[in-house]
């Protein structure tokens, strides 16, 4: 069985079947009866370690929309508050037939340690600050859509990079498609690692906004800092947020985007994200088709046509 | 055993399976048959559906789709008046999807009138098991209610594994199981022909003809 737990396994061919299958799907969403009989019989269990509304329904639309059988289950309340490991968890997933595990955990490389232990395909829905492939994918499906293409296109990531598992999955797949990504975040939020990424960094947001096509806009990650990244949420919005008038100053045609969920002022403003030039809701309806193509591409056939091989 | 009839040149045979079968495949169907057959095809609609002023031609993907496409030209002509026509992919809906990897799904084109109320005539090049066709029906059932659906298909092969038949056939040929039908278009090989040659080699478990285009899936 394949799996999908990093962006950057996808080949090119790859990543434009995903894209071209996701167009295809979005079609479904239109239709009065929003349903495919393609994977009747399987079960898909969305295993959240972690909070995530936004994220669980989508998989969990995606997975209804093709028939599949969903079971949701969310580490509060289970017996992984007793103190039970992923892996007892993952065997008891086994005997339960899982054929698709969507996984959603706190830890980086959760979902490849989970990818030895069950039989169906792993889906990474987000590792801790690792990878999250599917926004990555729904992030480029969106562009594409708006743009008309991604070869050539210059996407400005904007934001806490350090802690975002956006940042590093759009990378890699943009790259791999051609895009032209620049990374832009005050120092302290910037991996250590980032100069092998393959992108550019900024450390000025005004700089690189007037070259770019697409600004995607990532959310400060409070939750996730523990030590002091920036002086005042105050400096940070005035440097690196996007308002109206660094808005005004992007190319007539570039779109913004963001992942969600936002803190409106912080990050982005209110009017900017309410502006037609915003892809934020486009972006959740095209993760329903999105996901929906991944699924089908991993568990539809007797052979996942995507994902990389786990022992 | 069938016989190994080959065209004209006698090629040696060796090659890969599949250039093998397509060498040693001989023409049943040129394109002026071709042509003529689609034209009657396109009479008989009108006949059948009195002028056809409620039909919509739905191709099925690859090769019924430009199919699709020259039959509506062709009803137009007759009649003056545009006929709507899309395509239908079947791919999320084949009874077979876990005999086989994951396959690229092709375009599904309704026209903006929808279906409902309309009699859907189905385009299709080969008709075999007739899967297919029950796949298609099925898809058909989700996008809406047409008053009525009639199957139109270019070669009908027989071997039929559903209670399922053609409305308009363009060609009776009956073929072994051990024989392979291919057709080429215009459109997307470069030439109109209907070819009869022996099926490659089996691969894996799949059933005699589940192995490409040509074949009714």
């Amino acid at each position: 069985m394949r799996h999908l737990l990093s962006a950057g396994d996808l080949s090119r061919d790859e990543a434009v079947l995903v894209l071209d299958t996701a167009k295809e799907l979005a079609q479904v969403g239109d239709r009065s009866v929003k349903k495919l009989p393609t994977l009747r019989g399987r079960t898909v269990v969305n295993l959240f370690y972690e909070d995530s509304t936004r994220t669980r329904i989508s998989f969990e639309a995606a997975a209804k929309r093709m028939s599949a059988d969903v079971l949701n289950f969310s580490a509060k309340g289970s017996s992984v508050s007793k103190g039970e490991s992923l892996k007892d968890t993952a065997l008891t997933l086994q005997a339960m037939g899982a054929d698709g595990v969507v996984i959603r955990h706190g830890s980086s490389g959760a979902a490849r340690r989970l990818a030895n232990w069950v039989e169906g395909a792993v889906l990474n829905a987000g590792d801790g600050t690792h990878e999250h492939p599917t926004q990555a994918l729904l992030d480029a499906y969106t562009m594409r859509e708006r743009m008309g293409r991604l070869e050539g296109l210059r996407v400005a990531v904007v934001g806490d990079v350090l802690h975002s598992r956006v940042a590093r999955s759009n990378v890699l797949l943009l790259h791999t498609l051609g895009a032209e990504v620049t990374l832009v975040a005050p120092p302290t939020l910037l991996p250590v690692s980032v100069g092998t990424w393959p992108c550019a960094v900024s450390y000025d947001l005004d700089e690189v906004l007037p070259k770019s096509d697409v600004v995607m806009m990532l959310r400060v990650q409070a939750e996730r800092m523990n030590d002091a990244f920036f002086p005042t949420a105050r400096e940070y919005s005035r440097r690196y947020g996007l308002d109206r008038d660094r808005f005004a100053r992007m190319p007539d045609d570039a779109i913004v985007m963001h992942p969600g969920p936002m803190i409106r002022g912080m990050e982005i403003s209110a009017e900017v994200a309410d502006s037609p030039r915003s892809t934020i809701t486009e972006q959740v309806a095209n993760g329903v088709s999105v996901r929906m193509a991944v699924l089908y591409l991993l568990l539809g056939g007797s052979e996942s046509a995507i994902g990389n091989q786990e022992g | 055993m069938c016989a190994q009839k080959r065209t004209g040149g006698g090629e040696k045979v060796g090659g890969p399976p599949a250039r093998r079968s397509a060498e040693d495949a001989r023409a049943v169907l040129e394109g002026p048959e071709i042509n003529r057959a689609l034209t009657r095809i396109a009479h008989e609609v009108l006949e059948r559906t009195k002028g056809g002023a409620d039909i919509t031609l739905l191709g099925i993907p690859s090769r019924g789709v430009p199919l699709a496409h020259r039959l509506a030209r062709r009803i137009e002509q007759v009649e003056d008046r545009a006929v709507p026509r899309g395509s239908l992919d079947i791919t999320m809906y084949r009874d077979d999807l876990r005999l086989a990897p994951a396959r690229a799904l092709g375009r599904t084109d309704i026209p903006a009138e929808g279906i409902d109320g309309r009699v859907v005539v189905l385009v299709d090049d080969v008709l075999f098991s007739g899967r297919t066709v029950r796949a298609a029906l099925d898809a058909l059932n989700d996008l809406g209610r047409p008053r009525a659906v009639q199957l139109a298909t270019l070669v009908d092969r027989g071997h039929r594994e559903l209670p399922i038949r053609a409305d308009y056939v363009g060609k009776n040929l009956p073929t072994s199981l051990r024989e392979k039908v291919t057709v080429l278009l215009e459109e997307t090989d470069g030439r109109d022909a209907v070819l009869l040659g022996p099926a490659g080699p089996r691969i894996g478990h799949a059933a005699p003809a589940a192995d490409g285009a040509e074949v009714d899936r």
